[in-house]
Parts: structure tokens; sequence; C-alpha cells
């Protein structure tokens, strides 16, 4: 009989280079935690990633694992899934990588629906380039690169997953790592794009986030499929608020059928 | 030599061109706004032709309006295989003057061209005519009028056919083939139209019948985009993923259902950095992938490729240039993206780049490239062109034998697997998810031996010399060039031109000048020793292409390849290189050396 697979069986030797109280390391165990609760076999998962803090994050799961180019996790996850759609297919990344470098796949993702789980470690703030603005930061929020705050109104995530059709809306919280795990198993058991925005405060350029742990509430709702019901909650939510949002049951991307013909008889089409 | 771009060959030598002899061909255009049916046409002619026994080369060219614009067909068709236009046309077959000047750059006429068209459509404009081409004006669409489902079209097509010698059975056969989806009646018009067509007596300028060929052989009739998906799909590529983009999309268009019963799968991405990235995501998951693109496309994809090279992730990119820069010219031809291709990348990013020579090696260099990648775990960029991709070939079937060369995969029962461990040829194993036991994360960080990010010097020097080896030290074999004849004068060229080129030494040995042409088909990594065996003994070397600057002229004095005494017969798209202004070109500088 299998050994059952443990959380720290994920682990690899490969030591973060997070910051000390960075959220993402709750992330990193809320999924290890999950994965083990799945009884996912490590050759079974593979995590794909852009560029950014939380992108390292492949390297420290045993599992298969692509850490990719600035923004396009989505692209090699969605390769990856048409390709072999048996394997559990995860992307993770920032809110720089996946909301303004990204943004496009993002959409993309949504709409076309195939069956991945997107975890976005949000921290308002681009950390491995040292402190910029990212698409979800506040626009008074002062930094080297924009003297007087950079102006314009955050990016809204969970607005845009859902009108762009994800099927599957959740925001969890590195402050709450066994809720953030319920919602990364039910966004893996989901049929469909999963999406999971994840609270995950930055200690070194975003302190003030450190009030979060007392900031952030449960989402006063149960979890809707009303897509126009979502969406007025959403807009009247000021983002720090966790739980699964929507869920609908949308037609998910399948993998082609079996060969049906061969080539010499494709060839054959040539033929004067 | 040193002759320039501008420099007028004297007299003498276009008399010495003029006696040169030429293949024996017919080239036909058939030009038309839009809704006449000018490419239905052509597509029949070139049926016909084949089913008679020939061969045939059919080209197009469009204005750039999606529906309704001008458009025309450019044919050659000869008793032996043909790859290119000629120089000059012997028939024009126009079914209206609208904005036909833009074809004339195109479709050089000369005395001895017959241009045929329809007397209702006005008067001929004058750049047709100023080299004494012949017209014979007929009642085409007067006649269509009072004969049922009659078009002008197909009474051009029957006078066309009685001009080239074919047979009523065989155009039947060609409307059949054409048109039989459209049903009974449309075939039956067509046919009673070129019938009719075929009763015109026209007065020509010249025999235009060919003899045919023993019709014994079967024939293909595939187009360059069809054959660069077909040889894809030889090499065992089941996944694709990319962005529509002219003049590659026929590529994708052909794939698509062919894929699918083939059980793989096409995914349209949202742009060329996503179709970049998920075809190497789909080859990390263990299926040979690849994406087809144009010039600004590639240029979107040049950061992915920087990725598939680090992670040593085998992807091709199918690319079909088209006049350059920016949006240039999407629907005409060049061959300006080869810099792009090899100098594209950040970093040190060893990779392949290689380029079909006609529109039947497209098979074989297109499944070739699959093969070298999958192999060697490498980017493979395929240069093919608008003048390939988007004409036809009526030719022999692709005869060579198929690369059964697949990557090396990791098995289960491997211990301690290291991802980019050094081997002795430098490929290492390559894991496939859901493989048991031999877990990694593919990164485009530097890394060690098993696939840890790394920043020391001592890695990075080791997985770069890997990388680089990998590709160097490989034996590619015969298949770097194809080789032809010998002698003092030397022909260097690659993609397209390599056609053309091909017919300029033709010509010149009929006239007792030996010519050596060497056509590249991987001009990456370039196998510069064999290049300079190949050339040293030769006293004129000119390096042919369809491009402004000269780019592989340039990149073949970077690679010491040529020596000083080579030089570059460059010239942008989108006309076609002609045969004839090539000889004279070398003619001269001969002579200007003697």
């Amino acid at each position: 009989m299998n050994e059952m697979i443990k959380p720290k069986d994920y682990k690899t030797d490969i030591k973060p280079i997070w910051c000390p109280g960075c959220g993402d390391f709750a992330t990193l165990s809320a999924l290890t935690k999950t994965l083990a609760f799945m009884q996912l076999k490590k050759e079974q998962v593979s995590i794909i990633s852009g560029i950014g803090c939380s992108s390292r994050l492949p390297a420290y799961i045993d599992s298969y694992g692509f850490h990719g180019v600035h923004g396009r996790a989505l692209a090699l996850a969605s390769g990856l899934k048409a390709a072999r759609p048996t394997q559990t297919v995860i992307a993770v990344g920032g809110d720089g990588d996946g909301f303004s470098i990204g943004g496009n796949h993002f959409m993309h993702a949504c709409r076309r629906n195939m069956d991945i789980t997107y975890i976005v470690m949000d921290n308002h703030v681009y950390g491995m380039t040292k402190g910029q603005p990212s698409p979800t930061t506040e626009p008074d929020w002062v930094s080297k690169l924009t003297p007087h705050g950079s102006g314009i109104r955050p990016f809204q995530p969970l607005a845009i997953a859902l009108s762009s059709g994800a099927g599957f809306v959740a925001r969890g919280f590195a402050g709450d790592p066994s809720g953030l795990a319920k919602l990364i198993f039910e966004g893996l058991r989901h049929q469909g794009f999963s999406f999971i925005q994840v609270l995950s405060p930055c200690p070194t350029f975003r302190p003030e986030q450190k009030l979060w742990k007392q900031q952030v509430q449960p989402w006063p709702f149960d979890t809707t499929d009303d897509p126009v019901l979502a969406a007025s909650r959403i807009h009247a939510d000021e983002g720090l608020t966790t739980g699964l949002i929507y869920q609908r049951e949308l037609p998910v991307w399948q993998p082609g059928a079996e060969a049906s013909d061969t080539l010499e008889n494709i060839e054959q089409g040539f033929l004067v | 030599m040193r002759p320039t771009r501008n420099e007028n060959p004297k007299s003498e030598h276009k008399n010495k061109v003029k006696h040169l002899k030429k293949k024996h061909s017919i080239s036909v255009a058939i030009t038309g706004a839009g809704g006449s049916g000018a490419v239905t046409t052509g597509l029949m002619l070139l049926d016909a032709m084949s089913r008679a026994g020939f061969y045939g080369y059919m080209s197009r060219s469009a204005g750039p309006q999606i529906r309704g614009g001008e458009s025309a067909v450019m044919m050659r068709f000869a008793s032996q295989p043909v790859f290119n236009t000629d120089d000059r046309f012997d028939v024009l077959l126009a079914m209206d003057w609208h904005k036909v000047e833009r074809f004339a750059d195109e479709i050089p006429l000369d005395s001895q061209s017959l241009i045929v068209c329809d007397e209702n459509a006005g008067e001929i404009p004058a750049p047709l005519l100023q080299n004494g081409a012949v017209c014979r004006a007929l009642p085409l669409s007067k006649t269509a009028k009072s004969i049922e489902g009659g078009r002008a079209n197909m009474l051009g097509l029957g006078v066309l056919a009685i001009l080239l010698g074919l047979t009523e059975q065989a155009m039947q056969q060609a409307v059949r083939a054409t048109l039989g989806k459209k049903g009974d009646k449309v075939v039956a018009d067509a046919i009673a139209g070129i019938e009719r067509g075929m009763q015109f007596v026209v007065a020509g300028t010249q025999d235009l019948r060919l003899q045919p060929k023993s019709t014994a052989q079967k024939r293909w009739n595939i187009s360059g985009n069809e054959a660069c998906g077909l040889g894809a799909l030889r090499g065992g590529v089941r996944f694709v993923a990319a962005y529509p983009i002219t003049p590659a999309s026929d590529i994708l268009e052909w794939m698509a259902p062919n894929l699918e019963k083939l059980g793989g799968s096409l995914l349209q991405a949202e742009d060329e950095l996503a179709s970049i990235n998920m075809i190497i995501g789909g080859s990390f998951g263990g299926v040979p992938s690849m994406t087809a693109t144009s010039g600004p496309g590639l240029s979107l994809m040049v950061e992915g490729l920087g990725l598939a090279v680090t992670s040593e992730t085998p992807v091709v990119v199918m690319n079909v240039m088209r006049g350059g820069p920016s949006t240039g010219i999407p629907t005409k031809s060049e061959q300006s993206d080869l810099n792009l291709a090899l100098y594209g990348l950040h970093g040190d990013a060893p990779h392949l780049v290689l380029a079909p020579l006609n529109i039947l090696d497209c098979v074989f260099t297109s499944e070739w490239s699959v093969s070298l990648s999958e192999q060697l775990q490498a980017v493979a960029i395929v240069l093919s062109d608008q003048s390939l991709g988007q004409s036809r070939l009526v030719t022999d079937p692709p005869d060579y034998a198929g690369f059964n060369t697949r990557r090396v995969v990791a098995d289960a029962s491997t211990q301690h697997y290291q991802r980019y461990q050094l081997t002795e040829n430098a490929v290492s194993a390559m894991a496939i998810p859901g493989t048991p036991g031999t877990t990694y994360t593919a990164d485009g960080l530097e890394h060690d031996e098993r696939g840890t990010p790394s920043s020391m010097a001592a890695d990075h020097q080791q997985q770069m010399a890997k990388r680089s080896r990998k590709l160097a030290a490989f034996d590619y074999g015969q298949h770097w060039a194809h080789v032809d004849g010998q002698g003092g004068i030397a022909l260097i060229t690659w993609g397209s031109s390599s056609a053309v080129c091909q017919e300029v030494a033709e010509r010149l040995r009929d006239s007792g000048m030996q010519t050596r042409v060497v056509a590249l088909r991987l001009l990456m990594p370039l196998n510069v020793q064999a290049l300079q065996g190949l050339i040293k003994d030769c006293t004129s070397i000119v390096v042919v292409e369809q491009n402004m600057s000269g780019q592989l002229f340039h990149y073949l004095h970077a690679e010491q390849a040529i020596p000083a005494r080579a030089v570059s017969y460059a010239r942008p798209g989108p006309l076609p290189l002609r045969p004839g202004d090539i000889v004279e070109f070398i003619i001269a500088g001969v002579q200007a050396d003697e």
C-alpha cells in the first residue's frame, strides 16, 4: 500500500528568496497542504509562473514546474494543459506579472476556460525591482518612480476575471492560511479556469500592509452563480474581504479526440 | 569584379545574354478586379495543365482590399519541374483593366507577348503596351451574356486552353476538381463557357503548346504553406498555437483540421507573445510543438525564444516572410527577416535557422527542422516567405526517407535525475510531466545541471558552453546545403532565391560558363568550412538574396565564410528576382574581370 503523501513531501531543498514575513510563504504552505490533502502525486502536478518574487514559487515545490518569462505564465500553462490534459496545472505569480505585463493573457485565459487554477499573490507593489507601483497599487502611494503617486485608479482583478468569463472567482489572505488552503482546494476541484487573488503582504516595501491582519474580513455573502449579482457585490467591495465570491459551471475547454486518420491518407489530398 | 547595383551592362553583354538558351516554358498571367474570377481561373488552368502532364508554378498578387480588390495570378508551365517565375510572360489574360497598372511591374511583357482581353473593357493601359506586346480583344463578356450562366472568365480560360493546346477533356476534369463542390449546375455552366471560349480563333504571336512528358507518375498540387504544415506533421508536430497573420495563416488553416484527425490540437492565441509561450508549454509537456507567423509576429516572439533556448525546450517557428519592416507589405514577398532570425535574441542564445529552397522543399526542410529541434532540444526558426507560402506547385511528390528521430526522454527509473546534465553530445534527457521520479522546474534563469537557479560564473559558463556545443558539434550531414554544378562562378543563396539561382546556373552553363550553386538550407549554425571548400577555386562569387541590405552577404562575411572578392546581388521585394537580371549581372562582372 502506498504511504499517504504529506505536505513536507512537496518541499524542495531550495531556500526561498523571500523576505522574512512575506505573505508568499503562506501561499506556498497552503498549496502543499492542499496537494497533500488531495493526495496528488508530485508528477501529476505542474506549477507554472512568470517573473517576480512570488513567481519563484515553483522551485520551492517538488513537482513539475516552469519558471518562464515575465507575464506569460498563463500562456505557458495553457500550452501545457492543451498538450498534456491529464496534468493538474497551477499557474502562480504576482500582481505586476498577472495584471500588467500579463494582463491580456489574464483576460483570455478567463475566456478560454481551460481547467487551470491561477493564484495571484497580490501585494500591490513590484517587490523584485524594489518598490514601484503595480496595477493594484493605490493612486496616492508614493515611490521613487512616482514621487506624486501614480494617480491611476487600481485595477480590479475580480471584476475583470468575472467579466472576462472566469467561472471561479475568489479572494484569499496570506494571514489566513487554512482559509486560503480551502479556497485553493475548491479552485483545484472546480472544472475550468479558477482565479484566486491572494492578499499577500510585502513587509519590505509595503509595511503598512501589516494592518491587513486587523482589516481583512470574511466576504459577507454566500457564493453566487449569478454574474450580475457577483459584479455588483465586487464593485461595492473595498478589496479586503475574502471568500469564494462567484462560482458557475461554464463550458470547459476540451482536449481533442484520439487520432482518426493517418498522415498517408491526408497526403492523398494533394494528388492531382 | 565589383559591379554596383546601378551599373548598366554594356550592349555586348546584353547580346550575349539574349543568346543564352532559356528553359523551355510558358508563362501566363491572369488579372482582374475582385469578382472577375482571376484566381479561380488560374487554379483551374493549373489543374488542367497538370492533368495534361505538365509541371507548373503559380504565384499570386493582390491589392490591399479584403474583398473585391484586384488580383493577379502568375503562372509558369513546363515539361520539367519549375519552381519560380520567368523573366517575362507569354500571355496575359486581362478580365478588365481595373487598376491593372499595379501589376505592370510584376508582369513584364515584350514584343513576343500576347494580351487577350475583353473588347468592352475600354482602352488598354499604356504601360502594358510599351514593349510591343500584341493585343487581341475578344467579345468575352458579350458572348458570356448569350450563354446561360456564362461568365467572361470561363470564356477567357477557353481561349487560354486553345492557345496552350489543352483538350476539352482536361478542361472538364479541371472544372470538376475545382468547382465540383458548388454543384452540377455551376460545373455545367463553366464547361459550357470554356467550350465556347475554345471556339475563338486567336492569331498567336508564337506557338505556346508544350510537349507533355509522360503522365504515368502521380503529381501533387501543393502550396508552400501547406507543404510547411505537412512537413511539420511528418516530423511529429501535434500541438500548434498561433495568432493569425498574413501570409502565414494558411499554414494554420491547413493544419487545424489535419491536426485534429491525427489526435493533436491547435490553440488560437491572443497574440504572438502567447503563441510562443504556449508552444513552449506544449513542448515542455512532451508534445512536439510549433507556431507559424510572419515578421511582426516573430519580433514579438523573440523573448520567448530566449526562454526556449535557456530552458532547452524544443520549438519550431515557421516564419513566412513578407515585405518589412513594420507592417510593410503584408501580401508580398521579401527575404528580409534573416537578421532578426539570426541575431534577434538577447544574450548568447544558440539556435537553429533554416530555410526551405522551394515549395517542394518546404516539406523536407520543415520536417528536418522539427527533427533537429527535437533531437537537439533547440529552437528552430524556419524562414519561408510569401512567394513560397502562397504559391502553388504542380510537382512530383516529395521523395526522401523521413527522419525517425525523437527527443531523448528521461524514464521513470532514472536515479538522481538532472535535467541539464552534461553529456558527451551536450544533450540531456528531458523529463515529461507525468513521469514519476524525475520532477524538475524548467527555468529561464541560468541554472546548474540540476536546474536550480544559479548566478555563479562557473554555472553560467558551463551551461552556455553546453547549449552552444550541442548545436556546434552535431553532424548535420549533407542537408545543410543543396550543392549543384561546379566551375569558376559560384552563386551562394538561400530560401526562395535558390530556385531562381538554379535557373541562372542552367542558363550560364548552356552558354558554356560553368557555374556552381550553393543553396543554404541550414543558415545557423553555418557550415563555414564546407562552404569555404566549395567556393575556394571560384573566381566569381555572388551572394544572391531578396532584400535590400544583403543580409546573407554580410553574415557570410562576418563568419569569414566568403573571401573579399565575393559580391552581393541583393534586391528588395516584392518583385520576384528575375533569372535574366542575375545572368546579366554575372556576365557584366565576369567581363569586367577579363
